[in-house]
């Protein structure tokens, strides 16, 4: 049998260790090939650029060669899919080769798309790729103060990333002494200050103490870069000092040009995670459509379930387990305190009190991120 | 006759029915009727309200066996 897995991030990495260790003896025998193909010789983590662009990670913690962080077995090649011939179980890549597969993953993630936003791009800091993480760092460096405008696209990959931005800017501005020289105005596209009815209950007495004011139900419509003002789908507007924003995201170019999903995100079944109407293939991660948080950790356990059911597919001839939608998301909450929301399809998230513990769990995992890739956490 | 479109946020704590509606708003044409399928009794009233406010036409509510049906036009 043939495995072929379509993006070298956190969920192909994840879901392709796990499978190596579970089908070793079948890739040892030759009964099956598991192959990967990525667009880039390097793995980011991620979730690092919310800690780059405030100056407390460097550009060089945020980065393994793709190479190292697989298991033996596994053929790797940085050649990324430009078609994909689903009628015919096979992709043609950028250097002009053609694979044939019997079962596909398709985990190529998902892009922040600021130019969606006349004006954005120009004139908004954002943290979502390293060299603007890199520009927002230097650019809040030479920030004395004034009105400090976060503003969120939708969908957004990381959910939690707009409050963290915000709690963690506070205290950045506090450790500077000019806390009282910034006014920080968070904004968010629903009706409360986050998705998670319980995570916003907890968030809104938390910007009150803080002195965070807030606006709902605001969606980013265009940026007057020269009034520096920014202005709402709901009429209203935000005049602004510095703009920092999570802008809206689509997925990978691939995928739309193939016409597999609109937007880049290809309908996916949430329980068997397979691709609408193909039952050999599966899609994880950012890259499905499902109603789910756009994160890491989502992709982490989609990874675990489907490294799960696709061994049970070689070794037993069928899946053995529906995915539960499960996701752990730290929530930062300043420099030295943090949560978690745990939530699945069934039941949602009850958010505890911060505390010092949390957060020197969440720098820990900073770390071991590393050993998750690998399959080994 | 333009395409419907069903967002199907049955379950969905986040992004939520109307996060989920605002995303695939982006992807579709003016014209194009959707219809949010929601578990959560409060996308009842919060995604017609958000309509109000932008400028989309609702074109109905229902609920059927627990599951909130919201149809739209996108009109802009």
């Amino acid at each position: 049998m043939k495995i072929l897995i379509v993006g070298g991030g956190m969920g192909g990495t994840i879901l392709a260790n796990n499978l190596a260790r579970r089908l070793a003896p079948e890739l040892r025998s030759g009964k099956v090939q598991l192959s990967m193909l990525s667009a880039s010789d390097k793995h980011m983590y991620q979730p690092g650029l919310l800690y780059l662009c405030l100056g407390r990670m460097t550009p060089d913690e945020l980065y393994r060669d793709q190479a190292s962080l697989l298991e033996p077995g596994i053929e790797f090649q940085v050649d990324p899919v430009e078609t994909f011939e689903l009628d015919n179980n096979r992709v043609k890549t950028k250097s002009g080769k053609t694979i044939g597969y019997d079962l596909l993953v398709i985990a190529t993630g998902s892009r922040p798309v600021p130019e969606m936003i006349p004006g954005l791009a120009e004139n908004a800091e954002t943290f979502y790729t390293e060299q603007s993480a890199l520009k927002m760092f230097k650019r809040l460096q030479q920030f004395q103060g004034g009105r400090v405008v976060i503003a969120v696209g939708v969908p957004h990959k990381c959910p939690m990333a707009p409050l963290e931005i915000t709690f963690m800017l506070h205290d950045y501005f506090k450790d500077r002494g000019i806390r009282d020289k910034v006014q920080l105005h968070y904004t968010y596209p629903i009706g409360r200050v986050h998705s998670l009815e319980n995570v916003a209950k907890w968030a809104t007495p938390e910007f009150e103490r803080l002195g965070i004011t807030y606006e709902t139900l605001f969606n980013m419509k265009e940026v007057d870069g020269k009034n520096q003002v920014l202005k709402s789908e709901e009429g209203t507007e935000a005049k602004y000092d510095l703009l920092i924003t999570i802008p809206a995201h689509k997925g990978m170019e691939v995928i739309e040009k193939n016409g597999l999903g609109a937007g880049g995100f290809i309908p996916t079944d949430k329980t068997k995670l397979t691709m609408e109407k193909r039952p050999n293939v599966y899609v994880i991660g950012d890259t499905t459509n499902i109603p789910i948080s756009k994160a890491g950790s989502t992709v982490h356990y989609q990874a675990e379930t489907l490294g799960e059911n696709i061994a049970a597919i070689v070794k037993l001839g069928a899946p053995v387990r529906e995915h539960d939608g499960k996701v752990f998301c730290f929530i930062e909450c300043g420099k030295d305190r943090a949560t978690y929301a745990m939530f699945n399809y069934t039941t949602p998230p009850d958010p505890k009190p911060p505390t010092r513990a949390v957060h020197w769990f969440k720098v820990a995992y900073n770390k071991l991120y590393w050993a998750s890739a690998r399959g080994l956490l | 006759m333009a395409e419907k479109i069903v967002v199907d946020a049955r379950g969905s704590f986040c992004p939520g029915p109307l996060m989920e509606l605002i995303a695939r708003l982006k992807f579709a044409q003016v014209g194009d009727e959707l219809e949010v399928l929601s578990t959560d009794k409060g996308s009842a009233s919060d995604i017609p309200e958000w309509l109000n406010k932008v400028g989309h036409q609702l074109l109905g509510t229902r609920e059927e066996a627990g599951v909130f049906h919201i149809a739209l036009k996108k009109t802009k």
